[in-house]
């Protein structure tokens, strides 16, 4: 475990101050840079929030709906974790690139990063609001129902507080999986500026050390997640 | 809740018109776009010997990966529910660091430590041994990416079961050997089944950590989820044709994981 995790992540983080703290200072504070990492903690900010809203509805349609071809459907949901990234990336050139069937080009746009994400990250919070959709208690529902609650009133007393924790979890999953992902951007992401993306380029380039201070940042950002999900407890979902 | 019949319908069409967009019309466009000039050029594409061989890579490799880290797994998931030693809470908390340390920065730190200026570099390269730009500095960074399935699969059945059929086993006089062959592991196999699928899966894809520590020669470390970036980055369309003929052959094998996936899945929560 150490060996293979914790030394490689201690050598970037000598690495990146290897020449001083005002280096690291300085390669991470260029306009470059700092785009960057807007730019990635934006996206996946707004990917975890669509992605709260939407894995819930589906959650919801998985486990309170009944229709044909139901438990396809349900299988399908593990598909982005199936699926190697790459090709991700991939089938949306194919959907919104230059030879797009629909004359849709978002290719190389944000708007293909935002949907790239949106791909990788659609079964964390799915997987982590079904399993508590399934063992919530119905008969709180229909008690507050019986005393004259209207729908709104029981979704948002009952189900969503119910609800909470888990999508909570789910999504800062999803937000801890944007901010790294590498594989399903690298095709399309074009101009847009993508931390990991960047963090390749000065690796080929050969600037290890800009690399490793860009990557500092992104693990700081990715342990402050971890502890937040670890304070929620919300550990159902890979 | 009483949802009214329209509101379910609507919430129901969201929901799979979500899904379609999202995950099945890509595939849908993949698979046309591989055999739109016809059957014969995909396959052209997918038996090069450079595919050949990244198939076989992309094989080995999982097949390298998967067993160590499904021992490592079971072997930490035991160490964190059984185990009595200080170190569980904060090795508890590591364990998740592969999941939230984005891939390009696995395969920096792999070259920072083994590469050529890197800390044990200079070691490796005078015993004639080369890991980075070579399949073990692959290998490492697929265990590094796919580390945490099955300890996160295990840990909660092994929390679940309890210990007392282990200590019932105990008493009768069974070494810890036999109570981990005959009453652990027998308990907690669909968890690691699921972990070991969910582990497959990563390390088949896997691309990030990879590509920065693979020379990316064609029939040495080109791995299928490589080919198909080298190949879509090569100009002209024929070339294309060849990256959606290597997806095609990803997403084959995405689906029998999917499927395994699926199998286990059920079967995992049916032994919950």
């Amino acid at each position: 475990m150490s060996v293979i995790v914790l030394i490689p992540l201690a050598a970037i983080v000598a690495k990146a101050f290897s020449q001083g703290f005002g280096v690291f200072w300085d390669s991470i504070t260029t306009s470059e840079v700092l785009t960057s990492l807007g730019v990635t903690l934006l996206f996946s900010l707004i990917v975890a929030a669509i992605g709260a809203v939407m894995g819930t509805i589906v959650a919801w349609v998985l486990v309170r709906d009944n229709f044909p071809g139901k438990r396809l459907v349900n299988a399908v949901i593990d598909l982005p974790f199936a699926l190697p990234t790459i090709v991700a990336g991939l089938t949306l050139i194919a959907l919104y690139g230059p030879r797009s069937p629909f004359g849709i080009h978002l290719a190389f746009t944000r708007g293909a990063v935002a949907v790239a994400l949106l791909f990788v990250t659609l079964p964390f919070v799915v997987r982590s609001v079904q399993p508590v959709l399934l063992e919530i208690d119905k008969e709180v529902e229909e008690a507050a129902m019986s005393l004259g609650a209207s729908n709104m009133t029981t979704l948002r007393k009952i189900v969503l507080p119910a609800l909470r924790p888990a999508i909570v979890a789910g999504s800062a999953l999803a937000f801890a999986r944007a901010i790294g992902e590498f594989g399903a951007l690298v095709l399309i992401a074009g101009k847009v500026q993508i931390a990991s993306i960047i963090i390749f380029a000065d690796v080929e380039n050969d600037s290890p050390q800009a690399a490793a201070a860009l990557s500092v940042v992104l693990l700081v950002v990715s342990l402050l997640v971890l502890l937040v999900i670890r304070r929620l407890g919300g550990r159902s979902a890979h | 809740m009483r949802i009214s019949r329209p509101a379910t319908l609507s919430l129901r069409t969201v929901a799979l018109l979500y899904l379609g967009v999202l995950l099945l019309l890509p595939l849908g466009v993949v698979f046309f776009r591989t055999f739109e000039h016809g059957f014969g050029v995909a396959w052209g594409w997918m038996t090069t010997p450079a595919a050949v061989s990244a198939l076989w890579l992309t094989l080995l490799m999982a097949a390298i990966a998967v067993p160590l880290n499904t021992i490592f797994g079971v072997g930490t998931a035991l160490v964190l529910v059984r185990g009595k030693t200080r170190g569980r809470k904060i090795l508890d908390s590591l364990i998740d660091l592969p999941f939230v340390v984005s891939p390009v920065i696995v395969g920096l730190a792999l070259l920072l430590v083994y590469g050529q200026q890197g800390w044990f570099g200079n070691w490796f390269q005078k015993n004639g041994i080369q890991i980075i730009y070579a399949v073990p500095g692959m290998i490492l960074a697929t265990i590094f990416v796919s580390l945490p399935f099955v300890v996160r699969e295990v840990a909660p059945v092994l929390i679940e079961v309890g210990d007392e059929q282990e200590q019932a086993a105990a008493t009768l006089g069974a070494s810890s050997w036999q109570t981990f062959w005959r009453v652990t592991l027998p308990s907690i196999r669909w968890g690691v089944a699921y972990g070991v699928v969910l582990t497959t899966a990563r390390a088949l894809g896997e691309i990030g950590a990879v590509l920065v520590v693979s020379s990316n020669v064609a029939g040495s470390t080109l791995t299928l989820p490589l080919l198909v970036y080298q190949r879509n980055s090569q100009l002209g369309s024929q070339a294309v044709t060849g990256a959606y003929a290597a997806a095609t052959e990803l997403i084959v094998i995405s689906l029998v994981v999917l499927v395994a996936m699926t199998l286990l899945g059920s079967r995992r929560s049916v032994a919950r």
